[in-house]
């Protein structure tokens, strides 16, 4: 479309399209051992397990060969897999690090092929913050949220239903994830209550009592036709400790069966699983022992990033991983800040998604390797370089920090500037994390990334210097 | 600056281009014509890459004072100029006094100082510092210093006279510092046409600020609000034959496409895009037709049209009322586009037309998204530069009465 963005996209493509030749994985494959965390399963270019027959989409049924299981107890999980086996999700492992846990992945979704390590923007009421799909294209997303409880409460999932989905509804061409509501609800709806049926709570907007269970929440999703859609899960604080810990973890997996069974679309629309058990070790155990059972195309690890003490946080995160199959795809919930998503790619996770980036931007706040700048200070009213003078963004590329700082007085484009940047500054990190991995250089990226971002060692926070060693980094 | 007139239609509706705008004299501007409205060098709302979605953009943006007077020690300091300043490569750069988008609050006008407001309150301009300004933007033409302060109803005669007195002191004294400085070598100014409300203050004004070696001519005090359409007509052409042929007028303060019109044939060249920004903060969207051949026009328009405020019609706006809705928009907050799956404008090329629907925009509107704002501003600069090219269309053709008719659609005013 345009010369910036062009430029921009083909310098985003060459980070994307660096060269894997078979032949240096097959070499890597042999001179590693298979890493502790691998749960068995062939390394390949395919690791989901290959349909017994051809399950075509008219036919919902079992495949012949399995006929003769019908009437055993082995029939649901036939069922469940002869079912996944056509879920519209494939995940292909591209590299795996030698040393830590991360993996660099092509996730391959209805609309578009992903490349992981990935973060995926906000985009709460089926919009990015004043940027226009053909912008965020521009930028390289491949993948960005919509919120089911916003989107539900206005405009409505019927209509976004008559406008082909959210897709149709935003004229986003690529990958959309949705929440299941849960969250927003109990976070934004003071007087919610959580019962077996599922979320009671006050509309905001009319006062009439709503009831989110998670046949509806899968409804919801359903209408807005999102890629992948997330269970409804029984959110709880997560520094809650007590036997509510435990009552909401069980109830999870038992909303998630109910979820299972509610989706309308398993040919169009992956449903994934979200881990639940607080910070207690026993119940996030037993929740990934019970949810690792069902046949879901991908996990998220839920309960945690919600104000918990870092050092809880990423032993959950390690916990979680250690435990999910290597095959699917894990998704690690409202992390977003540079040095947690490095971290827990370290860590095995894959996706990401988070508002910072977005929301920050509105206040001035830009992202860069050494941390971020106020460009509403008046330290840049005289600065005449760009945010970051080795970013490639059509911000970077055309503005100064004087320019923007001034145009925060006058004009909201000033917000669109600094959300363009930081959303690119997100998806460049996560591409250079997925090319180091690639590359088997992981170990090495993480180091330069932790001195560009901190002036000094004392200074690297100290649940990241452990969360690392746990994967075999030490921080120089 | 050279102004080309291909034709004058009865006498002063005026079709023609300005030529050799610019540094280097390579841009040139088709008349009647606007420029692109900006605050601080940005259209609001867009960046450069929203912004070039559209084609045919005026090559002319309109930068004003008082966005910029703030960041005069910043500029200063950078020394290259606005232009580079603000990322802007390839356009020509005019820079007004006042932004035409928000009227400025008066009383702090003296005989020598004029008073803009930016985002941190007032700063009061000498002609040395107004100067000092024009040479750190380093524009390619700027509106000499003026005092504008006719508007408001009731000013009495002595005032209007003193604002004429005080403009033509300004522009002289404007003058004198320009033919000093080599920094502005090329840059063009424009004298400034005041006289309220007042005939002979105006033929006063037109005449002695013609005599000074000016580029052009702003027409201010006229702005929508101040008056009504019949007498700024009758004041405008009685202005504009005082003024020499071969130099363009450019009326600030006027946008709405019936008084663009009627300026027009009163021999005005020129006017400031800021019409669509106040549709776009509205929540609305241009939706007027201006195609003269029927099978293009929007019939379905004028069930719409008609809901916005009938009393908007005669003319007689006070200045808050720039705030209301016009009957040549929709306002896409209205319950009705809710479920409305249409682009805003049936045919429209631009960019929010071709990518969403009414629906969308409708809940960008109602969640406060800040892509409304972005996409209402796309469509509706594209939807007003397309009608100034009807406009041109229509006076090449001879066909001015039909696009009035198509403009104006039902009204018989
Ligand atoms: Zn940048
Ligand atoms: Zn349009």
């Amino acid at each position: 479309m345009l010369f910036t963005l062009i430029l921009f996209r083909v310098l985003l493509s060459a980070l994307t399209k660096y060269p894997v030749s078979r032949k240096g994985r097959k070499t890597r494959k042999t001179k590693l051992p298979l890493h502790k965390h691998t749960p068995s399963g062939k390394r390949g270019d395919d690791i989901r397990p290959k349909p017994p027959l051809h399950v075509t989409c008219s036919t919902w049924l079992l495949p012949e060969s399995c006929e003769a299981d019908v009437n055993t107890s082995e029939n649901i999980m036939s069922l469940k897999k002869a079912l996944s086996a056509a879920s519209p999700l494939t995940l292909r492992i591209v590299a795996e690090c030698p040393v830590t846990k991360a993996r660099a992945c092509d996730l391959i979704l209805p609309h578009s092929a992903v490349s992981t390590p990935v973060f995926m923007p906000v985009g709460t009421q089926g919009t990015m913050k004043g940027i226009t799909v053909d912008q965020l294209e521009g930028l390289g997303c491949q993948i960005c949220l919509g919120n089911t409880y916003h989107l539900g409460m206005r405009p409505g999932p019927d209509l976004i239903e008559k406008a082909n989905g959210l897709h149709g509804f935003m004229n986003w061409k690529r990958n959309l994830l949705t929440d299941s509501g849960g969250f927003q609800m109990v976070s934004l709806v003071k007087l919610s209550e959580v019962t077996e049926e599922g979320v009671k709570f006050k509309s905001p907007y009319d006062g009439k009592e709503i009831l989110l269970s998670p046949e509806k929440s899968i409804d919801i999703q359903n209408s807005l036709g999102s890629d992948i859609m997330m269970q409804l899960d029984d959110v709880i604080s997560s520094t809650l400790k007590g036997p509510r810990v435990e009552e909401a973890m069980h109830r999870s997996i038992r909303w998630l069966d109910r979820c299972i069974a509610a989706n309308k679309n398993p040919d169009k629309q992956n449903l994934f699983a979200i881990i639940q058990g607080g910070l207690n070790v026993e119940l996030r155990k037993a929740c990934l022992d019970e949810m690792t059972q069902r046949d879901v195309p991908g996990f998220a690890i839920g309960g945690l990033s919600g104000g918990e003490e870092k050092n809880d946080f990423w032993r959950m995160v390690t916990l979680s991983t250690d435990h999910l199959p290597r095959e699917k795809p894990r998704y690690l919930m409202g992390v977003g800040y540079p040095v947690d998503l490095v971290v827990c790619v370290a860590l095995g996770c894959d996706m990401f998604d988070c508002v910072f980036p977005t929301r920050t931007a509105r206040f001035g706040s830009a992202l860069v390797p050494w941390g971020s700048l106020q460009i509403k200070h008046n330290q840049y009213a005289k600065d005449f370089q760009p945010i970051d003078p080795d970013c490639q963004c059509p911000t970077c590329f055309r503005h100064s920090r004087a320019y923007l700082h001034a145009l925060f007085k006058s004009d909201t484009a000033a917000t669109h500037h600094v959300t363009i940047h930081n959303i690119a500054y997100q998806l460049t990190l996560m591409l250079s994390v997925r090319r180091s991995i690639v590359e088997g250089r992981f170990p090495e990226f993480i180091q330069t990334f932790m001195k560009r971002m901190f002036p000094s060692r004392d200074q690297y926070p100290g649940w990241a210097v452990d969360a690392l060693a746990s994967v075999n980094v030490t921080l120089e | 600056m050279k102004l080309q007139l291909s034709c004058v239609v009865q006498g002063r509706s005026r079709l023609g281009v300005l030529k050799g705008l610019g540094r280097t004299g390579q841009h040139s501007l088709e008349v009647p014509g606007c420029l692109l409205h900006t605050q601080l060098g940005t259209v609001p709302h867009l960046t450069q890459d929203t912004l070039h979605t559209m084609s045919n953009l005026p090559s002319v943006s309109q930068v004003t004072l008082s966005h910029i007077a703030e960041h005069q020690e910043a500029l200063e300091e950078f020394k290259d100029g606005f232009r580079k300043f603000a990322g802007l490569h390839d356009t020509v750069l005019y820079c007004s006094l006042h932004d035409p988008a928000t009227p400025c609050p008066t009383g702090h006008t003296t005989s020598k100082t004029v008073s803009v407001w930016g985002s941190g309150g007032r700063i009061e301009l000498t002609v040395a510092k107004f100067m000092a300004l024009q040479k750190t933007v380093q524009p390619d033409w700027y509106q000499s210093m003026a005092d504008g302060e006719t508007w408001p109803k009731n000013t009495s005669r002595k005032r209007v006279r003193k604002s004429v007195d005080r403009s033509l002191a300004h522009l002289d004294e404007c003058l004198l510092v320009h033919h000093k400085s080599q920094e502005l070598e090329s840059v063009e100014v424009f004298g400034v046409v005041e006289g309220g409300d007042i005939l002979e203050e105006r033929l006063r004004s037109a005449r002695e600020t013609a005599k000074r070696p000016v580029a052009g001519f702003c027409l201010d005090g006229l702005q929508t609000g101040c008056m009504d359409q019949a007498l700024r007509t009758q004041l405008i052409t009685a202005v504009t034959t005082e003024l020499p042929e071969d130099k363009p007028r450019l009326l600030q303060g006027v946008g709405r496409p019936d008084e663009v019109l009627a300026c027009v044939e009163a021999g005005v060249d020129l006017f400031e895009s800021f019409f669509p920004f106040q549709v776009t903060e509205r929540g609305c969207a241009l939706s007027f037709s201006f195609h003269i051949s029927p099978e293009l026009a929007v019939p379905a328009l004028d069930e719409e049209r008609d809901t916005a405020g009938e009393a908007l019609q005669n003319g007689d706006l006070s200045l808050d009322d720039q705030t209301q809705m016009t009957s040549f928009e929709i306002n896409l907050k209205d319950e009705r586009y809710r479920d409305d799956f249409r682009p805003v404008v049936e045919g429209c090329g631009c960019y929010c037309c071709k990518n969403h629907q009414r629906a969308y925009l409708h809940h960008l509107l109602v969640t406060n998204e800040m892509l409304a704002g972005v996409l209402l501003m796309i469509h509706n600069t594209t939807h007003y530069h397309a009608f100034f090219g009807a406009l041109r269309e229509a006076l090449a053709n001879d066909e001015m009465d039909l696009l009035k008719r198509r403009v104006l659609g039902e009204r018989k005013d």
